[in-house]
């Protein structure tokens, strides 16, 4: 979908996000709800904006409130934001981990659409109300749900064990758990720039040898182990989707906002098996969407913000936009083209494996991500946007590769 | 009878104490994991979970229950292949519901002891009195047609003297966990000469089901792991008592506690561990063994007074530890008992002055905590002992001569036969009382 008229997005703002890891987390007290995440991503976002009177819609991406938190109805969660949303239309969208990207896409159908100048796009998940192991079930969802009787105690990272173990057979074992192992490298070593982040204080000295730890199939899955997996997250990130208008009437200056010149939304019969597991072709198809409505080609992009649930989802991911040819994921990270210093920094505060994964707010927490890395706003995690490749693009999955966004953000000038 | 039928009847008497629901537990969860079996389809399996407290019957079921939910949540990758056939249960909720009731369902709680006159196996964790559990064994001996094997968690009483004294020709022996049981990893294992054939091996197979180590004891009263704690511990009340030549009682009993936790490296101090254990408990425990160490007197008058006084120790109902040589706040001791003024005194009263008369600790020694977590326990501990040696301080004398005390008890369980080998006796330290290092160690020399 490429954008009939010039938008942007601004404010951007993320909570901190909460687990394991984080030294305010503690799983036996009670901790804050989707209430406490919603006022602080919301009111921080309405701050930089000039207030709620500015906004016209509000939208929610959030995947399993329903489950985590026996709460549904979540677009009627804004006016507690603030009082000056009362009455405005407000809706929620869902389409599992992709909850963040889809109210991105709903925010800005609404202003192109011309219904809106202004649209609050929230995403939230508030995951540890319950253990890991009933969280699966509840992350389970993003799958069909006759599948879930054969599928794995933790479901999901059984699915994307599966893809590991194809991928081992494609282009070796060994090489490909390097890979991951510097994946998850990588991630946390971004994650110690962003205070936001869930691994911001991890303090482990070789992560890639810890990475390499063995799979055990007993108590977890065949082909991955922990420190393949995002974690279990709390949190909630908001930002403002604007016209030129929009941009006008909030007081923010053009310089502070990233503007969105391409967009790719595709969706796969979830009820289907992948065709062959070491390729995500819904990934394939919305990147190359959001890339071509952009106008742009890969080579034009300065930072990617890829969905790692899983470090393979990552390595795939590579292949999937078209940075590194099928097959060669795992060689393109292994040579350093994805860190921080490399040809195309991936995950810039950690992605989903580093800064964290509350599922609903993931695709939203990316956007806000790219645009401060585009507005110079990044603070220790900041990486040089390249005068000739002003272009950021995020890649947001919903189950195993079903639901997909993709946007392409470029740099104002 | 093979392994599984050995287990078809189980039960447990004295289910609803601390050692008799860890007992119940593990029994439960191995014999939930056989019914599982397809190939046990059909068969008929049960627990009795026997204790003559009714009151504590419900308790009992609800941290069965709470246990069972801990360990089915552990193991779902398994549950899941077991209840594949299942079409009904889904979710990993589904599967660890099912698995709970299905280990309920095993357990017939009951306060009858003719519960047990069907059972094949028979784990006995009543208190530790001979001549109860010579009454118990011979009423379920005479009345049970089916020459039950008997499995006594006692962790003094001598096993050839039980099997004597109750008519069981040789159907009996010690199966001696550590508290509490779903946790701590030794089981002593005391065999007799007289037992039948097969019984060892199914014990061995047991424990290991349980992912238990056994330390095999030989069948002298206290075995090795009271062997030693009860010969340390009257070794820390002497010196105290010695102590208190220049100091008060309860001044002597911090500074002993204080050595034998900061100085000796261990997770607790011994007055702390005597209060967990039960002042009443390591009393009969030694009345038990006494009689049996002619060469010995073990037996403590401070021990007596604090019984009589009824101050006791162990714990409530919900863990938390019960007051006895010292007064606890949030399972902190904060207070000492003082026989003299029959009540506690505040430690932050007299630690300063105490802790400066010990002198230095030297920083080599580290909190257990942090020993444990150690990749080489045993030299990390030689450093503080160095230290202790080139040290004038009388807390470095005082520890020098506790642990050097507390290897000589252990060396000599193995002189008096009791223990197979000094590193038998170092395991029992290590995985029954969660000592970083074993107590027959040259460094300490």
């Amino acid at each position: 979908m490429k954008p009939s008229k010039k938008i942007y997005m601004i404010a951007g703002y993320n909570t901190i996000s909460m687990g394991t890891g984080r030294k305010e987390f503690n799983p036996k007290k009670e901790r804050p709800g989707l209430e406490h995440y919603l006022k602080e991503a919301g009111q921080a976002t309405l701050g930089q904006i000039g207030g709620a009177g500015n906004v016209d819609e509000g939208v929610v991406g959030n995947f399993m409130a329903s489950r985590f938190n026996k709460q549904g109805h979540l677009g009627a969660f804004m006016p507690m934001v603030d009082p000056g949303l009362r009455h405005k239309p407000s809706l929620r969208v869902e389409g599992a981990c992709a909850s963040g990207g889809l109210a991105l896409v709903s925010g800005i159908k609404s202003v192109l659409s011309g219904s809106a100048e202004v649209v609050l796009a929230m995403g939230i998940e508030v995951q540890n109300t319950v253990k890991a192991i009933y969280g699966a079930d509840i992350l389970a969802g993003a799958g069909w749900f006759p599948r879930r009787k054969d599928g794995h105690a933790y479901f999901f990272p059984g699915q994307f064990s599966d893809r590991a173990g194809a991928y081992y057979e494609k282009v070796g074992r060994e090489k490909a758990r390097k890979a991951m192992a510097k994946w998850y490298r990588n991630a946390i070593e971004n994650a110690r720039l962003c205070p936001t982040a869930q691994e911001f204080e991890n303090k482990i000295v070789d992560l890639e040898a810890q990475a390499m730890m063995e799979p055990n199939p007993k108590s977890f899955t065949d082909h991955l182990n922990v420190f393949d997996c995002s974690k279990v997250s709390d949190g909630a990130s908001a930002i403002a989707i604007v016209s030129e208008e929009g941009l006008k009437r909030c007081g923010v200056s053009l310089k502070d906002a990233v503007e969105v010149v391409g967009v790719g939304h595709a969706t796969d019969d979830i009820t289907a098996l992948p065709e062959d597991l070491t390729r995500l072709t819904t990934i394939a198809f919305a990147a190359k969407e959001a890339m071509k409505s952009a106008g742009i080609t890969v080579d034009q992009l300065a930072t990617v913000e890829t969905h790692d649930c899983f470090s393979i989802a990552g390595i795939l991911g590579m292949e999937a936009i078209g940075l590194a040819p099928e097959g060669k994921g795992a060689d393109f990270v292994l040579e350093g083209n994805t860190s921080r210093d490399g040809k195309i920094p991936v995950n810039t505060t950690g992605g989903l494996v580093g800064w964290g994964h509350p599922t609903g707010a993931t695709g939203v927490h990316q956007a806000v991500t790219i645009w401060e890395q585009m507005t110079g706003k990044a603070g220790a995690a900041q990486i040089s946007i390249p005068a000739d490749r002003p272009y950021g693009l995020t890649v947001n999955m919903g189950g195993d590769d079903r639901t997909v966004v993709a946007i392409v953000f470029k740099k104002t000038t | 009878m093979d392994y599984t039928e050995r287990l078809s009847n189980v039960t447990v008497l004295g289910a609803a104490g601390k050692m008799g629901s860890g007992i119940l537990l593990l029994s439960a969860l191995e014999v939930a994991d056989l019914m599982l079996k397809p190939e046990n389809k059909g068969k008929n399996f049960v627990i009795n979970a026997v204790d003559v407290t009714t009151e504590a019957l419900p308790g009992l079921i609800n941290y069965i229950r709470g246990q069972v939910l801990k360990a089915a949540e552990k193991k779902v990758v398994m549950l899941r292949k077991v209840y594949a056939d299942r079409q009904d249960l889904i979710e990993n909720y589904d599967i660890i519901e099912a698995y709970i009731n299905d280990v309920m369902s095993l357990i017939r709680p009951g306060t009858r002891i003719e519960a047990a006159y069907e059972s094949t196996l028979v784990f006995e964790a009543v208190s530790e009195n001979a001549s109860l559990k010579t009454k118990l064994f011979r009423q379920i001996n005479e009345n049970n047609p089916r020459k039950p094997w008997i499995f006594t968690n006692t962790s003094s009483v001598p096993i050839g003297g039980l099997d004597k004294d109750a008519g069981l020709e040789g159907r009996i022996l010690g199966f001696h966990f550590y508290n509490p049981p779903a946790v701590q990893k030794l089981v002593e294992l005391i065999t007799i000469g007289t037992n039948p054939e097969g019984m060892k091996e199914f014990a061995m197979q047991l424990a290991k089901n349980m992912r238990k180590v056994v330390v095999p004891s030989n069948d002298i009263a206290g075995f090795i792991g009271n062997g030693h704690f009860m010969r340390d511990a009257i070794y820390a009340i002497e010196e105290a008592t010695r102590l208190s030549a220049e100091m008060p009682l309860h001044e002597a009993i911090y500074v002993m506690n204080r050595i034998s936790q900061d100085y000796l490296m261990r997770p607790m101090g011994i007055f702390q561990l005597i209060d967990y254990v039960g002042v009443d408990v390591v009393r009969f425990i030694l009345n038990v063994m006494n009689p049996h160490m002619p060469d010995e007197n073990l037996h403590s008058q401070v021990l007596d007074e604090l019984f009589e006084k009824g101050v006791k120790g162990g714990q409530f109902s919900d863990g938390s530890q019960k007051d006895g040589f010292l007064k606890y706040e949030k399972g902190k001791p904060v207070a000492v008992y003082s026989p003299e003024k029959n009540g506690y005194i505040s430690i932050e009263g007299f630690a300063a002055k105490v802790d400066g008369w010990l002198g230095v600790l030297p920083t080599t020694a580290i909190p257990w905590k942090s020993l444990v977590k150690a990749s080489d326990k045993d030299n990390v501990a030689a450093l503080a002992f160095a230290d202790y040696k080139k040290s004038g301080d009388t807390g470095a004398a005082l520890a020098l001569a506790y642990a050097r005390r507390s290897r000589e008890i252990g060396a000599k369980l193995v002189s008096d036969g009791v223990a197979h080998s000094a590193a038998d006796v170092n395991t029992v330290l290590l995985t029954g009382f969660f000592h970083a290092y074993g107590p027959v160690n040259d460094f300490v020399l």
